[in-house]
């Protein structure tokens, strides 16, 4: 027979287990450093930092830009335009979930792109703000 | 003996396993009044991420569903979804839609802050808290409703969001 210290560890160990199985099957299928590896390699181009800083702070013809709802300072929480609604900071340095998931990253690059530039983006502009994203510190 | 306790280990940490479970669903039912217990993930992740997760009691079924018809254009913004996601949110607003006498008309643009019971409500708020950096617009209900995220928007729980001034204070109490 063992102790009980003994089995309140196993017990501990199963839950830890179990969270981690849930935790994983959320997401986290790729990471920002294979998103911005894919997009330089459908660019045929590596992606640069400083265009896609330019990209993220300007706004191209339209009311807004990615800054808009981003921020200026993408390693702190942004702020939607219109809700109001807080947004986790998009530079995975200050987010360890941001550009985590294939899905998500197509579907809002696919969105919010025309949002800001009114067409989805090329491969090459998000090739650059991934570039810019993964380069910032906080 | 051996085996006995092995068992009783499992079962005990079953039984925390599901206790902790009733705990988390205990937690997201008692959301208040609004909220339906169990929304669609999809609802939380896609409509939650951008606003605040509206019950779907303050509109009427046409209302979501004209809205859901048209999510690449969705006030001013491009929400679009797949498909499938369209109808399994799509499907669950409009069982939950408003069906209350007030919430029984579409208001102008299916806008919730448009409906003549929402502008009854907040008839009193100066129109310059609307517009506070804090604030952002009406839609922003969690900038006072401090329980709107669980549904609940009664008057004991607000607060002044940030950049109120005196006058404008007056007119929230009233």
């Amino acid at each position: 027979m063992r102790s009980k210290p003994a089995w309140l560890a196993e017990s501990a160990c199963l839950v830890l287990v179990l969270m981690l199985i849930q935790g994983a099957a959320r997401a986290a299928d790729t990471s920002p450093a294979q998103q911005l590896e894919r997009f330089s390699a459908q660019a045929a181009k590596p992606g640069q930092a400083e265009r896609g800083r330019v990209v993220f702070t300007s706004r191209q013809g339209g009311e807004w830009s990615c800054a808009s709802c981003h921020g200026n300072l993408p390693t702190q929480p942004g702020k939607h335009a219109s809700t109001g609604k807080s947004i986790a900071p998009m530079a995975p340095a200050a987010n360890s979930n941001a550009f985590t998931d294939t899905a998500k990253v197509d579907k809002w690059f696919r969105r919010n792109c025309k949002d800001v530039l009114q067409r989805e983006c090329s491969a090459g502009e998000k090739a650059d703000v991934l570039a810019y994203l993964i380069g910032l510190r906080p | 003996m051996n085996r006995t306790w092995t068992t009783a280990r499992w079962a005990l940490a079953s039984l925390a396993l599901i206790a902790g479970s009733f705990f988390f669903v205990d937690a997201y039912a008692d959301g208040g009044r609004l909220m339906p217990a169990n929304p669609p993930a999809a609802y939380m992740q896609e409509c939650a991420s951008c606003h605040l997760a509206y019950p779907p009691g303050l509109l009427p079924a046409r209302s979501w569903q004209r809205l859901m018809g048209g999510l690449d254009k969705h006030y001013g913004s491009d929400a679009s979804l797949d498909a499938v996601t369209v109808q399994q949110i799509s499907g669950w607003l409009q069982a939950h839609a408003g069906t209350y006498k007030r919430v029984n008309e579409e208001p102008p643009q299916d806008r919730i802050t448009r409906s003549a019971w929402f502008e009854r409500k907040h008839r009193k708020v100066d129109p310059a808290v609307w517009k506070l950096a804090s604030v952002k617009g009406a839609a922003n209900c969690a900038a006072c409703h401090t329980g709107a995220d669980r549904g609940v928007f009664d008057d004991d729980n607000l607060k002044y969001p940030a950049g109120m001034d005196a006058r404008m204070r007056r007119s929230f109490n009233d």
